[in-house]
């Protein structure tokens, strides 16, 4: 599998997802936000975690009219796969690539623990190494991880199995626990939790694995 | 010429630092603060002759994220 890991200026993750993915054999490629194409042939692009432009104006809002977006963009749009973790995530919902908004923590602090994650659906890339109803120990690390969208979109969420992961116990207010979504073509996941922080014992468990292992597969005869 | 742009939280979308705040208020013994939205001004300094539908695109494409926030454009 061919990846590429986006890095903008305030990416602190981008090295961690980097790691993750050559742990599980991908080839991977470290792109800066300035560049306006992506390498061709690419599989997977992620979207790693940190404080992209320093979280001003919305976490994310400025990473996302980078020139590197639009290439993201465009490579979800030819149907590729793309992953955003925390603030990737929070980048995935501005450029409208996945749905809802994530805003400040309900209780307001900064939350950084390993939690109780509920997988929802195994139908998926990204998820098809885990069992529904699996309950895995992810570490999460965000001040602005409150998801929230629209009835009407919630709705489509749940009756489109497009819900990854949720929380066992809410830590930021997410409207259903929410911690993860899938695109329509289930092709992008976006999660406020780091998957890529948990592949090494060193890291206090390795329940983020099965991730990139399941990711890997979908292209071991490519 | 100049444009003040509003932004707030949507109706209904619950604002965790206006209720903070309100609360803070509360403890200061100001009665009777039923609610407290929060939201920004951003101040911009436009070519003359700007149009208000530019304005408006960029509030859609970048200053608001219209999925929580609405806004609106005071020309000053």
């Amino acid at each position: 599998m061919k990846a590429a890991v986006l890095v903008f200026p305030g990416s602190n993750c981008d090295r961690d997802m980097a790691v993750a993915l050559r742990d599980a054999g991908a080839d991977v490629q470290m792109v800066w936000h300035k560049d306006a194409d992506l390498p061709s042939g690419l599989d997977l692009v992620a979207v790693p975690g940190g404080f992209s432009f320093g979280d001003y104006l919305r976490c994310g809002a400025i990473a996302a009219q980078s020139p590197i977006c639009k290439a993201l963009v465009a490579h979800v749009n030819r149907g590729g796969y793309a992953l955003g973790v925390c603030n990737g995530f929070q980048v995935l919902t501005e450029t409208r690539l996945l749905p809802g908004a994530l805003m400040r923590n309900a209780d307001l602090k900064f939350v950084c623990k390993t939690v109780d994650l509920k997988v929802q659906t195994s139908q998926s890339a990204f998820t098809d190494g885990y069992n529904a109803g699996d309950v895995i120990g992810i570490p999460i690390a965000h001040h602005d991880g409150n998801y929230t969208a629209d009835a009407e979109t919630l709705s489509v969420l749940k009756g489109e199995d497009r819900i990854a992961f949720t929380y066992e116990d809410n830590p930021n207010g997410s409207v259903d626990n929410i911690a993860g979504v899938l695109s329509e073509n289930r092709r992008v996941l976006g999660m406020m939790p780091h998957p890529e922080r948990a592949i090494d014992m060193g890291h206090g468990g390795t329940d983020g694995k099965a991730m990139f292992r399941s990711l890997l597969g979908q292209f071991a005869d490519a | 010429m100049k444009a003040k742009v509003h932004v707030m939280l949507k109706n209904g979308v619950l604002d965790p630092q206006g209720e903070a705040v309100k609360h803070a208020l509360g403890s200061l013994g100001f009665d009777g603060v039923e609610g407290v939205r929060q939201g920004k001004v951003i101040e911009l300094d436009l070519a003359d002759g700007t149009s208000e539908a530019t304005i408006n695109e960029m509030c859609e494409k970048l200053l608001a994220n219209t999925v929580i926030e609405s806004y609106r454009v005071e020309l000053v």
